[in-house]
């Protein structure tokens, strides 16, 4: 990221989005609408005191909403470019004309209520699509009560709960505790009579592989949550995992292996079965009701905690994106390719790479964004290729 | 010496001004100033006026993290006029106001500290200039099969030779023997042979077939490559080199009575199905992981349950009434278009039977004999024609590819990249890529995208036509110390290393283009030969020393 942001090649444009396209391939014209941030990016220094001072707190979307940040804030520390911006929906100043108390402690005087978006105008050759994906939202899936149980967490959330620079510092909270010291509106430090999660069920396949929502493989989850589990056994050599999972699909580079380890090293289960039901037990456990199909009984237990690999699932805005751009989408509305062009969108001059394409992993991702960086050069360098050859 | 504010990163937990009249204390600094912050505009123009107004000749700069920050300051040194090389950057925010944010008297003492240590280094520094080598924009892409050929395509097309080296008598590779190509059930035939003859076609791609590669050496832009080939031996100069060398199936001999008739692999499938399948077949089972994920080859093989079910989808093509069943362990049908060939099978009535490896099938004369896992009962399937899923595994000759151009192999043999999850289609070594199944086994969508990956990654030492590098490397300093052991050649990560006959005797060379500047070789010379520019024993020392004082 660092490398993107202070490459002499690479202009950056965050917080923009494309409105307009005309054109064909080698000569498309892009209307870019580049939103106010309300700060300049050129003076700031990302220091943070104005976040610091902002009154308004909202919801910390980087920590899955575990914690809060404020209006004026960056999506975390170390976002590119390194400028802070302005929730427009939160800020006083923007909503009610009240306060402008970031501008005041502004050394940098980088705050520019005056900022308007800026529509840009670009002349490119070639367009590649790295628009990423969305996860499911389990709350559809009313069997697995998440949001109703405090301690079933998304893989998300739980993946944050085990950063150290995430809202418990890495260690294993459950969020029932976090919720009851919210509520006595304790200092965040303290954490007498918190549990550490150490008994965890991983669910797998939710909202994929599933015919109410999305019938495809999400790809990465398994060994995601075969990740989470061994990391957070890392944490605390006490825990055991236990995976429920239709196929157990570690089918990448070592993955294998890597299951096998984590059975062997890390305390995790791997059970096939889907899980049809949480409930919650006493001390705010969560009970896991399913069918172990090796041994053919239903069965029940309690765990800390569940974690949900919620699938990966088109990104919102694709199909608006889609249309502007004149790309066709697969009947899921992830960007429709070819096998034996798998970069090629519809529209020539117009690739994709990532998850935009399909569920993949980082290796896989990374993969497709060299060749879709390759088909591009292709094009925006076939006329230097020309010129070379005229004067040869 | 310029000491950052950071806002109030630094300043908020340490006592800066303290720090800037303690840095006046120490020897060699003659100028001291306090930034708020040293990266801003004003900042950088405060470094520069220093420079050029006091005639500093060593600047140090402490402040956030060299991570970020060390490019900017260089530059702005040499935008003054000062080698950017002579510039040392002390991390107090990173790794002493951040860690320490509620102790200020400490953290303020240990801060000194850092700065005294980095004013004593920066005095040693020595001027450093960027080495740049040029480039020979010609590419060697070693395997025909559909991932090499792809590469070689997309190099052409951006207007570089390619030398094209197959080790069979003809292109094409693994798709020469495949039916169809899922989910898409593409013609492999057609398909690869549209593909040939775009190669043969192309002016900027020579072809060897029945060639392999005798001899190489060099390092990046510059490598002297000796092929084998019918009409001789041929010496060619190359610039970058792509490992597209692929994989082969593994053959089950003495497992399940696989006997090349009535128990096949897929890839003999991939044949019956091409011919036709003999009408008389009405039953047909697969079993998959064999010869895979066990102790002797752990690894999952990725590709053999998609070919399993396209082939179960072809057979029920061409004989409807055809019963099969698929024995497996986990479905290994991960995205999209698998998942939905997967649906799509079970639509078309295969039937898929759970098996647990502890209780593996057994092949007899007519039929297969399976305990299903999940109904927990056994299974008597009837079997005119079994079929194998066995796994790529690694080519024989891949031990003699890794040691012709020293790039590593895994356990399992395939060759192993730079980093698995984020340098996917380079090595290590500067200049040499991969892709396809002999990093891995890959799918077609996946050989083609490893293929366009990887000549990307090529190309971008071609396109620049010469390669700049950092001048931080390992220097033979003192050349008569050296033995010539060989003890750092061979620790070499990067194979920067090698030892050559010289006037007085055998010594160490750092072909400097290669060397990342990562230390091991000077701190394994037991004669103190090599030696880390910017790193050197002195200016370790010196710093060490500073520290004890």
């Amino acid at each position: 990221m660092l490398d993107v942001g202070r490459h002499p090649n690479i202009e950056l444009m965050t917080y923009s989005q494309i409105e307009e396209l005309n054109g064909q391939v080698g000569d498309f014209k892009v209307k870019v609408r580049s939103k106010a941030r309300y700060v300049n990016e050129d003076l700031c220094t990302a220091c943070g005191t104005c976040s610091n001072y902002c009154p308004v707190p909202i919801e910390d979307a980087y920590d899955e909403g575990l914690r809060t940040t404020k209006a004026m804030h960056i999506y975390y520390q170390q976002a590119i470019p390194a400028t802070y911006y302005v929730d427009e929906k939160a800020c006083l100043f923007l909503t009610r004309r009240e306060c402008k108390q970031c501008e005041r402690v502004c050394q940098a005087k980088a705050i520019d209520f005056n900022q308007k978006d800026r529509i840009v105008e670009l002349d490119v050759g070639a367009i590649i699509l790295a628009v990423g994906y969305d996860v499911f939202d389990p709350a559809q899936i009313t069997e697995y009560r998440y949001q109703e149980i405090p301690n079933v967490v998304t893989a998300m959330e739980f993946e944050r709960l085990l950063s150290a620079s995430g809202p418990t510092g890495g260690k294993l909270y459950r969020p029932s505790d976090l919720a009851a010291q919210a509520k006595t509106k304790a200092r965040e430090e303290e954490t007498q009579g918190f549990t550490v999660a150490k008994r965890l069920a991983f669910v797998q396949c939710v909202g994929s592989r599933d015919f109410r929502f999305y019938p495809f493989c999400s790809g990465y989850c398994c060994m995601h949550s075969i990740k989470e589990a061994i990391v957070a056994h890392e944490h605390e050599p006490e825990t055991t995992s236990t995976i429920f999972g239709m196929d157990i699909r570690a089918v990448g580079k070592g993955f294998e292996e890597y299951k096998i380890r984590g059975g062997n090293r890390s305390n995790i289960t791997y059970v096939r079965g889907r899980i049809a039901e949480i409930t919650e037990g006493p001390n705010n456990n969560p009970v896991v009701t399913y069918e172990d199909t090796k041994e053919r009984m239903i069965k029940k237990e309690d765990f800390d905690l569940v974690i949900l690999a919620s699938a990966c699932v088109p990104t919102k805005g694709i199909v608006e994106l889609a249309e502007i751009l004149g790309i066709q989408l697969d009947p899921y509305n992830f960007v429709k390719t070819d096998p034996l062009s798998p970069v090629d969108t519809t529209r020539p001059g117009v690739f994709v790479c990532g998850c935009a394409e399909s569920p993949m992993d980082i290796p896989e991702s990374v993969v497709q964004a060299s060749s879709a960086a390759e088909r591009a050069a292709e094009i925006t360098l076939q006329p230097l290729l020309e010129k070379g050859k005229a004067v040869a | 010496m310029f000491v950052c504010h950071c806002g109030s990163n630094i300043a908020g937990y340490l006592d800066v001004a303290a720090l800037g009249e303690y840095a006046q204390t120490l020897p060699h600094v003659t100028f001291v100033q306090r930034n708020l912050y040293s990266c801003s505009e004003s900042g950088i123009n405060e470094i520069k006026k220093g420079i050029q107004e006091h005639g500093l000749n060593r600047v140090v700069v402490a402040s956030c993290t060299p991570r970020t920050h060390e490019p900017l300051f260089r530059t702005s040194c040499a935008e003054a006029g000062l080698n950017p090389y002579l510039f040392e950057m002390v991390n107090i925010r990173d790794q002493c106001s951040w860690v320490h944010m509620g102790e200020q008297e400490d953290a303020t003492t240990k801060a000194k500290d850092l700065i005294r240590m980095g004013v004593a280094k920066a005095a040693l520094l020595e001027p450093q200039e960027p080495i740049i080598s040029q480039v020979e924009t010609r590419a060697l892409v070693m395997g025909g099969g559909i991932t090499g050929i792809t590469s070689a395509l997309a190099l052409a097309h951006r207007g570089y030779e390619v030398v094209l080296v197959e080790k069979e008598e003809s292109l094409g590779g693994m798709l020469n023997r495949l039916y169809r190509l899922g989910p898409t059930m593409t013609d492999a035939s057609a398909f690869i042979h549209e593909k040939i003859r775009a190669v043969t076609e192309h002016p900027r791609i020579t072809t060897f077939t029945r060639a392999k590669v005798k001899h190489a050496e060099g390092f990046i832009g510059k490598y002297k490559v000796d092929l084998e080939t019918e009409s001789g031996l041929k010496k060619i100069d190359i610039g970058v080199i792509l490992v597209a060398t692929g994989g082969r199936n593994y053959t089950p001999e003495g497992l399940f009575g696989y006997d090349g008739v009535r128990v096949i692999t897929q890839l003999d499938m991939e044949r019956l199905l091409k011919e036709g399948l003999d009408p008389s077949i009405r039953s047909v089972v697969i079993i998959q992981c064999v010869g895979s994920r066990n102790e002797e080859r752990p690894y999952c093989s990725r590709v053999c349950c998609q070919t399993a079910v396209k082939n179960a989808i072809l057979v029920k093509d061409q004989t409807p009434d055809a019963n099969v069943f698929v024995l497996f362990r986990d479905m290994q049908m991960y995205g999209v278009e698998n998942e939905e060939m997967f649906r799509a099978s079970k639509a078309k009535g295969i039937r898929y039977v759970h098996y647990d490896p502890a209780r593996p099938p057994e092949v007899e004369a007519d039929r297969v004999k399976v305990y299903h896992d999940l109904l927990g009962h056994h299974m008597d399937l009837p079997a005119d024609l079994v079929v194998l899923s066995t796994p790529l595994i690694a080519h024989e000759d891949a031990q003699v590819t890794a040691q012709l151009m020293k790039i590593p192999i895994d356990e399992s043999g395939f060759f192993l990249e730079g980093h698995v999850k984020l340098k996917p289609l380079d090595f290590a070594t500067n200049g040499v890529f991969l892709c396809g199944s002999a990093r891995f086994p890959a799918n077609i969508r996946e050989a083609v995208a490893q293929g366009l990956g990887a000549a990307s990654r090529a190309s971008i030492p071609l396109s620049k036509g010469s390669v700049v590098v950092e001048p931080i490397i390992s220097v033979l300093t003192n050349e008569d110390a050296c033995r010539g052991c060989g003890l750092c050649v061979a620790l070499c990560p990067y194979g920067a290393l090698e030892v050559r006959e010289t006037e007085k005797g055998r010594k160490v060379h750092v072909i400097d283009v290669a060397c990342k500047g990562c230390g091991v070789c000077a701190s394994t010379c037991y004669q103190h030969a090599l030696s880390i520019n910017s790193f050197t024993d002195q200016q370790i020392e010196a710093q060490i020393e500073a520290f004890l004082e």
